[in-house]
Formats: structure tokens, C-alpha cells, sequence
């Protein structure tokens, strides 16, 4: 982006300790004075509410079936509440088809994150780091590429995919959410900060080849910025609909995010006949599948922080 | 775009590849050995769908002699197609009327969080955050059902306390329904992109404020403000990319409201029927060239401004 002009060194750079735990920053935390508003502090806590408000809601109905869905108090438990009988049924419905979705979504989405996370730190470390020629052609085509729409893309690489027979293949997921732009360019502004020169120049004189270089002293350093878009692709991929929805016609070969819609459009107005109880699986398995990636979020969210304060958000 | 230039602080020129062997890798060759991974992937799964779609644009099945090369008569079929353009004057309404929302609330938010006036900052800042894992199919599936005229709670609500029963799925709500559920995932991400921005301000510069008898809102105005303009302008351009390419939520209410989301609500959502359903591969092609173009002219409109307002 065009304002972006990584100065180095930035005051947020993140230190460099090789243990890959990231502080955001080396100076004390700021202002923890007792001077604390309780006014705004209860205009947040509404807003908080609204955000919780749908969650709270899905928990609640994932213990109701599809009848009292309809009759009992949206916000409030019914009195025959059977979560566990939700979850049962959500995981043998249709051969335990759910699970296969579930495994299919964590594979798509890890493996996606890893290697896209690795290629990126690769290419970064490589253009931040070496000088040669069309270095700062390519870059600037890639960083152009972060302004295509992914579904403008998506139909076109559906149809170059059905010549090539990679329709309805795990591959026709994984491959395009290897490639992420805005991971390349948050790793690059990343590794100018992270990996000094005078480091490499050391690791040389000592004899060690590149990718000796790369592998063993580069990567540590870049750890934090690592997992930053190892989280961003991750959420992208788990995410994603769009692109498994034109992939994909296996039913097994479904992500969770594919496989809920299909429950939820049998199950408009009630369902019928053997889709009569379709509402409580499709509440059940939203709310069983948001879980893994919440908690995930919960754990890992101070990386975040770190990785966007170094990409792209400096002065 | 292209003026990422790194500060030229580092990496001084080398004097030439060296040539001597080190660890099997000369240093000259590994700078492209390095991008070359990424780079493969991206030609094959950026620039030939790309190039493929540009190709396809350009040609039309014939009902006779199959397919034949017809130039831009896909676009100009597009320029004047008035499905096209109600899905796009749709997605620009939406764009106006959502993004500056979502952003104002999450720069606010974040400010509030940077400000260090609240209890439970964390707890707060992890609430609002949560909703962007939550998939989109999962926020808009749940959103359609709080919405629900017959058991939605808000319709449930109004019902107990005798009041006309909201309708959010109907013709004219459906807009600033769209909107809520896509400013409810997406404030947190923006909200969190501007507090990283925040917290790289250093702590110097507020102590000089304060020295200077700057209040808590003169500080906001004219150091956190000026501070957060790069970081502002990237969820600018990332909402500009998302809100145009909207699918995934009008896709999923599609089902409980057929009669308000056709298979043309939205730009991209008209892309897909046509490909789909339509089976127009070449026009749909044409759709999404023409869309991607839309929006890249967009992103380009919003850089100018921001740049143009800087220098001035």
C-alpha cells in the first residue's frame, strides 16, 4: 500500500528473541493509571453484548430441538433441553457425514496455512533480503494482485481446473489459498525488521550457505510474523465458501462451511418428512463447528496483534 | 502500490554476486530461488485464471459452428445489461452506506480500547474480536434466524410487548440487514488492525502532549488520528474489495427470503448463475473480468484521494 514505508528500526519491531513468543512491545504497558471511566466502560460492555448476542443465541438453541426452536422463547432455554441428543444426531445424520466435513475443513485449512505461510516467508525473506533483477517488479504485480477479487478468480481457475481434472479433488482447495499476497507483504516488511543484516553477513563469513542461513537463523527470527499469517490464511481458508461450493459436487469432500448450507437450505420452513428435525442439526453443527477456531483464536490472538503491528500498519 | 520502497537504511549494495560457493548455494542465485516458489503458484493459480478469464470474455457459443470469436461483445452485452447493473449500483449503495459504518465504529472502538479509561479492556477487546472466526456461512445462517418473522427472538420480542413484528427480510430491510451482518464480522478485524496501529505509537510523543497540556482528546485528534491514516486506509481498501465481491451472505439468505434475493442481487452473485445455472461461461467470464475491474478502478479512486489529500 502506498503509505506504507517501513522505516527501520521501528520502535514495535518485535524483539528478536528466538524463543518465537512475541511482545508487541518493549516499553512498559501505557497509562495503567487508576483513572478508569465507568460511563464508557458500560457504552462498551452494550456493544460487547451485541456482538456476544448471536452467539448466546446459537449455544442456547443448540440444546433445543427443532419444535421448540419454533415455540419456545428464542433467548432463553426450552424445558426439555437435549444438547447431547443434538450432538448425537448432528454426527450420525447422514452417515456421520458431519465429521468427514470436519475433517475435511481442518486438513484444507491447515495444510493451506502452512504452506502458504512457508512460500510466504520464503519469497518475503527472498525480497527483503537479496537484490537481483525484476525484484521490484514482482513484488509490486503480486501486491497488485491483492486487489482481485478471489471470486473474480474463482469461476476462471474452476473452469482452467475442470480441464486439467482438479474439480472435486482436495487440490482445487488447497492450491489456491497457497498463494497469499497480503502474507507475502506483511513477511517481507516483516523480515526487513526482523533479520538484520549485519546477522547474515556474520552466518557468511562464517561459511554458512543461504539456505543454511535461511533455514536455521532466518525462520526463528521470523517466527512471530510466521504465525500471523499462518492465522490469517487459516481463518481465510475455514472461511471459505465461495470456492468449495463451485469446486466440489462430493458430498464427503465437503468443508463444514459447504456442508452446513446444504443442511440449511433442506431445512427452510421446518424441513419435512426426514428433514423435519434438519434446523436442530444445522444450529448444533454451527455451533460445534465455530468452537475449534474461537478457542484457537483465544489462545493464539496476541500474535496477531504483533504481526499486524509490524505489517503494514507503521508509519 | 509500488512505493513500498524499504528505507534505504539497509541492505547496503553488495559489490557484485560473490562467486565463491557457499554451502552449495551461490548468494546471487538465492534471492530468486527464494521467491520462486511463490511465484510459480501464483502465475498458475492468479495470473492464467486471469488470463483465461480474459481469453473466455472474448468469445460466445454459437447455436451454429460452436464457438466463435466475437471481441468485446460480451462487454458491451455487460454495459448494457440492466440485471449487471442493478447488482452493481447495489453493491456501491452497500459500500456506501456499510463500510463507512463498520470503519467509524471500529476506529472508535479501537480508540476506546487505546485509551486505557476502560474495565475489562481485554475481555472487551477478545468479545468483539470473536465474531471474524466465526465463518461467514455460521454468522449469516444465525443472523437469518434471529431475523425469522415467526421464531426469530426479535419477532418473538415485539409480539410479547404488542409491537409491529419487524421485517428484516423483507424487500426494503434486506439492505441494512445484509449490512449488520457483515459489519458484525468484520469490526473486530478492522478494530484490531487499528489498535495494533495504535499501540505502535510511541509512548514519547503523548508524554510530549501531555507536557504541552493536550487532553485526552486533543491527544486522539492530532497524534492518534494522524497515526492511524496508513492503517485506515488498508481496512479502507480491504472493505472496498470485500463489500463489492458480496456473495456469501445474499447466497445464504437466499433460501428463507427467494422472493427479495434473486440470482442477480449482487454482481458476483449474478456471475455465478450465469456460470452455474446459466451455463454462459463466456459471458459469466466477462461479468467477473468486468467486476474485478470495477473494483481495482475503486481501490486505485481511494489510494488517489488518500494520497492526494496527503500532499496537499
Amino acid at each position: 500500500m502506498t503509505t506504507t514505508t517501513p522505516t527501520s528500526p521501528s520502535p514495535s519491531a518485535t524483539s528478536a528473541t528466538t524463543t518465537g513468543a512475541s511482545r508487541t512491545a518493549r516499553r512498559p504497558r501505557r497509562r495503567s493509571t487508576g483513572r478508569r471511566s465507568t460511563p464508557l466502560t458500560i457504552v462498551m460492555l452494550a456493544v460487547l453484548a451485541y456482538f456476544l448476542l448471536p452467539l448466546f443465541w446459537l449455544a442456547i438453541s443448540a440444546t433445543k430441538s427443532t419444535q421448540d426452536l419454533f415455540t419456545s422463547f428464542g433467548l432463553w432455554f426450552s424445558h426439555t433441553p437435549q444438547l447431547l441428543e443434538n450432538i448425537r444426531e448432528t454426527f450420525t445424520h447422514d452417515d456421520g457425514v458431519f465429521l468427514h466435513w470436519l475433517l475435511n475443513t481442518v486438513l484444507y485449512s491447515v495444510g493451506s496455512a502452512i504452506g502458504a505461510a512457508l512460500l510466504a516467508a520464503a519469497a518475503g525473506y527472498g525480497f527483503a533480503k537479496y537484490r537481483f533483477r525484476g525484484n521490484n517488479a514482482a513484488f509490486a504485480l503480486i501486491l497488485g494482485a491483492i486487489m482481485i477479487p478471489t471470486t473474480a478468480l474463482a469461476i476462471p481457475t474452476y473452469l482452467l481446473f475442470a480441464k486439467v481434472d482438479l474439480v472435486n479433488t482436495p487440490w482445487a482447495i488447497v492450491l489456491p489459498s497457497l498463494v497469499s499476497p497480503f502474507g507475502l507483504y506483511l513477511m517481507r516488511v516483516y523480515a526487513a525488521d526482523a533479520v538484520p543484516d549485519s546477522l547474515l553477513e556474520a552466518a557468511r563469513i562464517d561459511g554458512a550457505g543461504e539456505l543454511r542461513i535461511f533455514f536455521t537463523i532466518a525462520m526463528r527470527l521470523l517466527a512471530p510474523g510466521l504465525v500471523t499469517v499462518v492465522l490469517f490464511t487459516l481463518v481465510a481458508t475455514w472461511n471459505n465458501y465461495f470456492l468449495p461450493l463451485i469446486m466440489l459436487n462430493d458430498p464427503k469432500l465437503y468443508p463444514v462451511t459447504v456442508g452446513l448450507s446444504s443442511w440449511a437450505s433442506q431445512a427452510v420452513g421446518g424441513g419435512s418428512g426426514a428433514n423435519s428435525n434438519m434446523l436442530a442439526l444445522v444450529v448444533t453443527g454451527s455451533l460445534i463447528s465455530i468452537i475449534p477456531l474461537v478457542v484457537a483464536f483465544l489462545l493464539l490472538q496476541r500474535y496477531w496483534q504483533s504481526g499486524l503491528a509490524t505489517g503494514g500498519v507503521k508509519q | 502500490m509500488t512505493a513500498t520502497t524499504v528505507a534505504s537504511t539497509e541492505e547496503p549494495r553488495r559489490a557484485g554476486p560473490k562467486s565463491r560457493r557457499l554451502g552449495g548455494l551461490r548468494q546471487g542465485a538465492a534471492g530468486p530461488l527464494f521467491v520462486a516458489p511463490f511465484m510459480v503458484l501464483f502465475l498458475l493459480v492468479f495470473l492464467a485464471p486471469l488470463g483465461y478469464a480474459a481469453y473466455l470474455s472474448l468469445f460466445r457459443e454459437k447455436l451454429i459452428g460452436g464457438n466463435a470469436f466475437v471481441g468485446l461483445d460480451n462487454y458491451v452485452t455487460a454495459l448494457k445489461d440492466p440485471l449487471l447493473r442493478e447488482g452493481v449500483v447495489r453493491v456501491a449503495t452497500f459500500f456506501v452506506i456499510q463500510v463507512p459504518l463498520m470503519l467509524v465504529l471500529a476506529l472508535v472502538f479501537a480508540l476506546a480500547l487505546d485509551s486505557g479509561l476502560l474495565r475489562l479492556a481485554r475481555v472487551i477487546r477478545l468479545g468483539i474480536f470473536v465474531p471474524y472466526a466465526v465463518p461467514s456461512v455460521v454468522a449469516t445462517l444465525m443472523w437469518g434466524y434471529l431475523y425469522g418473522p415467526d421464531y426469530g427472538p426479535f419477532a418473538q420480542l415485539s409480539e410479547k410487548l404488542g409491537l409491529p413484528v419487524p421485517h428484516f427480510l423483507s424487500d426494503g430491510w434486506m439492505l441494512g440487514s445484509l449490512a449488520n451482518v457483515v459489519t458484525w464480522e468484520f469490526v473486530g478485524y478492522n478494530m484490531i488492525i487499528l489498535y495494533a496501529a495504535l499501540r505502535t505509537v510511541p509512548q514519547e510523543l503523548y508524554e510530549a502532549a501531555a507536557m504541552d497540556g493536550a487532553g485526552a482528546w486533543r491527544t486522539a485528534w492530532s497524534i492518534k488520528l494522524p497515526a492511524l491514516r496508513p492503517a485506515l486506509l488498508l481496512t479502507l481498501l480491504f472493505s472496498v474489495i470485500g463489500s463489492f465481491q458480496l456473495f456469501n451472505e445474499p447466497k445464504l439468505l437466499q433460501p428463507i427470503a427467494p422472493d427479495v434475493i434473486d440470482n442477480s442481487y449482487t454482481a458476483n452473485l449474478y456471475a455465478y448463475s450465469l456460470a452455474f445455472t446459466g451455463q454462459q461461461v463466456n459471458y459469466s467470464a466477462a461479468v467477473s473480468f468486468f467486476l474485478g475491474l470495477i473494483i481495482v478502478i475503486f481501490s486505485y479512486a481511494v489510494l488517489f484521494f488518500a494520497n492526494r489529500r496527503r500532499t496537499s
